[in-house]
């Protein structure tokens, strides 16, 4: 029997598409990113009930960069092409094209997150602490917790990573960058909502 | 269980994608600056709901995906506003706060 036959060519991922079968792990992954949703709903509700209560601190106009910030979600933004593009690598089982993007997609979250700690510094030193006020606490509360899942999400992607270049990746657990793709894309959504309620609605 | 292939799209439609979301993106900022609050509110809400919508559907695949996937995430996202909805009437009108 000749090889050709025996081994058929890897089918791209366009062809293949995604079938609706439902795998555990990605119902699990959906139901979480369900009940996340309701978990940052909470917080940015109650951001919104404490917007306008600042106390003797600064407000929001006083304390907020919009073009740095701006551009920290833009950052964010890119890295879910990034982490889109490391997914559809592992679907054609291109192991290092999907590491390159891995890694893209860690660094740009790692520059995110690097943003965030220079702007929670920046609004300390103009006064804003997460004791300040109920808006200051509400905005740490809510931004810290997101800048958190970012940083579980970076852990997730090095993880990922290093599973593959330690060659413990096998082509079935390609599944496994889908359900990390999955995570980063939401906690890429709540910066979606964050930016625009928190941010560019309150300057 | 019956299987149904959708197609999947290609690295050139996530970069079209990433295009669109940066020029939304660029176009919420410059927005952001009108000094016109009936404008600029509608205006922001609908361009985040648009980029939400562009991640969720072609990054996330959602739209791709079986009615298994969609159904856990839109029962979360259609509970956020009821969630909103009831804590700002308990703080708002019932409290006082």
């Amino acid at each position: 029997m000749s090889t050709d036959l025996a081994t058929p060519p890897p089918a791209t991922p366009e062809a293949v598409g995604h079938h609706d079968v439902a795998d555990q792990r990605k119902v699990a992954m959906w139901a979480f990113l369900g009940s996340e949703v309701l978990f940052f709903g909470a917080l940015i509700t109650t951001f919104l009930l404490y917007r306008n209560d600042v106390g003797d601190g600064p407000g929001a106009a006083d304390v907020f960069d919009i073009p740095f910030t701006s551009v920290s979600s833009f950052i964010l933004l890119m890295s879910s092409l990034t982490m889109v593009l490391a997914h559809h690598s592992s679907m054609r089982r291109d192991w290092r094209q999907m590491r390159i993007w891995l890694l893209a997609t860690a660094l740009l979250g790692s520059v995110f997150l690097a943003g965030q700690v220079f702007e929670f510094t920046e609004f300390v030193h103009k006064g804003l602490t997460v004791s300040t006020s109920p808006f200051g606490s509400s905005f740490f509360v809510l931004t810290g917790f997101h800048g958190a899942h970012v940083a579980v999400g970076v852990l997730m992607l090095l993880a990922t990573y290093f599973i593959s270049v330690s060659g413990r990746f096998k082509a079935e657990e390609g599944m496994n960058v889908e359900i990390v793709g999955l995570y980063w894309h939401f906690v890429d959504i709540v910066w979606i909502v964050i930016f625009t309620i928190v941010y560019l609605l309150q300057v | 269980m019956a299987e149904t292939a959708h197609p999947h799209p290609t690295p050139r439609d996530y970069w079209l994608i990433a295009l669109v979301l940066a020029v939304i993106t660029a176009a919420e900022v410059a927005v952001a600056y009108i000094d016109v609050e009936a404008v600029v509110v509608p205006l922001l809400i609908v361009m985040a709901a648009a980029k939400l919508f562009l991640v969720v559907a072609w990054f996330m695949h959602l739209r791709f995906e079986s009615k298994t996937y969609r159904r856990l995430f839109y029962i979360g996202l259609a509970s956020a506003p009821v969630l909103f909805g009831a804590v700002l009437f308990t703080f708002g009108v019932l409290i006082g706060s």
